[in-house]
């Protein structure tokens, strides 16, 4: 087995538009979430998500571009630009032939759905662009990003909910690990804030009108949020033998599924996926100092979630900080724990916690230490990262300080 | 209590629990009735729709939800109360 590094990484989301300005705004406990602008929001009973508001799409891309690339591809491609360039990597030759894109995706190319829905249902037009189904595509970020820049291996997208982009950088790192590919670009994209995505949300009656409140007894639920993380996980033996700088190593991963119910989580899942992460890494519970969490501040989720942790850490569950980043920049469904990765990398490099924003009152039933409101300096040299989907699907993955 | 109204969330109610209408009664919790979180908010949008109202509710406060979830009855003023308000 090979050893996985992190050589890049790329980031547009509420927070920030690249990786140095989300950072900071994560150690600062930044609230990225904010009014939502779209049209018909005023049919909406939500009207708060972490959206990007000053996404200047026609200054970034052409006019052939911009018929071809839904706001999900948009945010991708600027994310893959920003780690692919930090990388170093130029694919050409062998290293084109074996590298190639793993991206996580829930919605897909929602907005360009809604809008064309809205044309020939409620505008009675019977015509539509003739890209709307290349534009949709959930694929459709995977395949420009293997075109722009040459990547001919394996490509494709995942799509589980809440833990698509916590799949796809595990089938990357396993990728690289086991020798199929020497440099994977993964990680995950989403954009579904336009009227039709957010409505659909609604109907569950999961979503907080007012604020993300990860592990705060005061929790209301979600919000929403969009836009992309990607990352470059290349051969920790072909990244030293160029001396590229290495952000974190990836040492192991675990997916495991409930099979139990379609929205309600169970903790027997998700603790299976934590220890199966930390047995694929071959450490030790103990070894662990931060956990990103899935914390998605549902009732639901939260509780779970830390009965889980505490399973599957035991005691040592009271030693470590747990966190939700999605308290800031909310929930990015499928592009969520790549944008997450980022706090990771941030705990591991820098030394600093994200924190749990908005925290107001503990929970006896989530009592941990949620590193409430402010960021905190640690050392730590072991981190996971959660992600527990609707359908009961879970991916957690486990990172090291750079070797 | 309206006898329309009541019947039409018993109807509603015995949907969810698979049972003949007859056999929910008003004092009976949906709980009692074997309906879920997820029975709930489909009760809940069948109401909406019915009865052309919006109900307060948010899954992750039911208890804290202004809109009252105890029993059967419960539910029939609770609805009643928001036709008034929603209708006037």
């Amino acid at each position: 087995m090979r050893r996985v590094v992190i050589t890049g990484a790329g980031t547009v989301n509420a927070l920030g538009l690249d990786v140095p300005s989300t950072l900071k705004a994560m150690a600062e406990g930044k609230n990225g979430i904010s009014e939502l602008q779209f049209r018909d929001v005023d049919r909406l009973s939500i009207k708060i998500g972490g959206q990007i508001h000053d996404w200047d799409a026609e200054g970034r891309f052409n006019r052939q571009q911009m018929a071809l690339y839904d706001r999900f591809t948009q945010f991708t491609l600027v994310a893959a630009q920003q780690a692919i360039s930090q990388s170093g990597l130029e694919f050409v030759g062998d290293l084109a032939l074996r590298s190639g894109v793993v991206l996580g995706t829930s919605g897909g190319g929602l907005t360009t759905q809604d809008d064309n829905y809205r044309m020939v249902y409620e505008e009675g037009k019977n015509r539509v662009h003739p890209f709307v189904v290349p534009k949709l595509m959930n694929n459709a970020a995977t395949s420009h990003v293997s075109m722009e820049y040459n990547l001919k291996g394996p490509c494709f997208t995942v799509a589980t909910a809440c833990a698509s982009s916590n799949h796809a950088m595990g089938q990357a790192f396993n990728m690289v690990r086991h020798g199929v590919a020497t440099a994977m670009v993964t990680g995950g994209s989403e954009s579904m804030l336009c009227f039709g995505g957010v409505k659909a949300w609604e109907g569950l009656r999961v979503m907080s009108k007012d604020a993300c409140r990860p592990f705060s007894l005061t929790r209301n639920g979600m919000v929403q949020g969009e836009g992309a993380a990607v990352f470059v996980f290349e051969d920790y033996d072909h990244a030293k033998a160029r001396g590229a700088e290495i952000l974190a190593e990836v040492i192991g991963f675990a997916m495991t599924s409930d099979a139990s119910d379609i929205v309600m989580p169970s903790k027997q899942g998700a603790a299976r996926a934590i220890s199966g992460a930390i047995q694929d890494a071959r450490i030790n519970a103990s070894d662990i100092g931060y956990i990103n969490a899935h914390g998605t501040g549902t009732a639901a989720n939260d509780k779970t979630e830390c009965a889980a942790v505490a399973d599957a850490l035991g005691a040592h569950a009271d030693n470590i900080m747990i966190s939700s980043t999605k308290s800031m920049h909310g929930h990015l469904i499928g592009g969520t724990g790549a944008v997450e990765l980022l706090a990771c990398i941030m705990a591991l490099r820098d030394g600093i916690i994200a924190p749990t924003i908005n925290y107001e009152e503990p929970d006896p039933e989530c009592a941990l230490d949620v590193v409430p409101n402010e960021a905190r300096d640690a050392k730590v040299d072991v981190v996971i990262s959660n992600a527990f989907a609707f359908g009961g699907l879970n991916a957690v993955l486990a990172l090291r300080k750079a070797p | 209590m309206s006898q329309d109204v009541k019947e039409k969330i018993i109807e509603i109610i015995a949907e969810q629990a698979v049972l003949d209408p007859a056999d929910v009664s008003l004092d009976q919790s949906l709980e009692d009735l074997g309906i879920d979180s997820l029975g709930l908010v489909e009760s809940i949008f069948a109401i909406e729709e019915t009865f052309d109202i919006t109900v307060p509710f948010n899954a992750n406060e039911p208890e804290q939800s202004e809109f009252d979830i105890s029993s059967v009855a419960a539910i029939v003023s609770a609805v009643e109360a928001l036709i008034a308000d929603q209708k006037a």
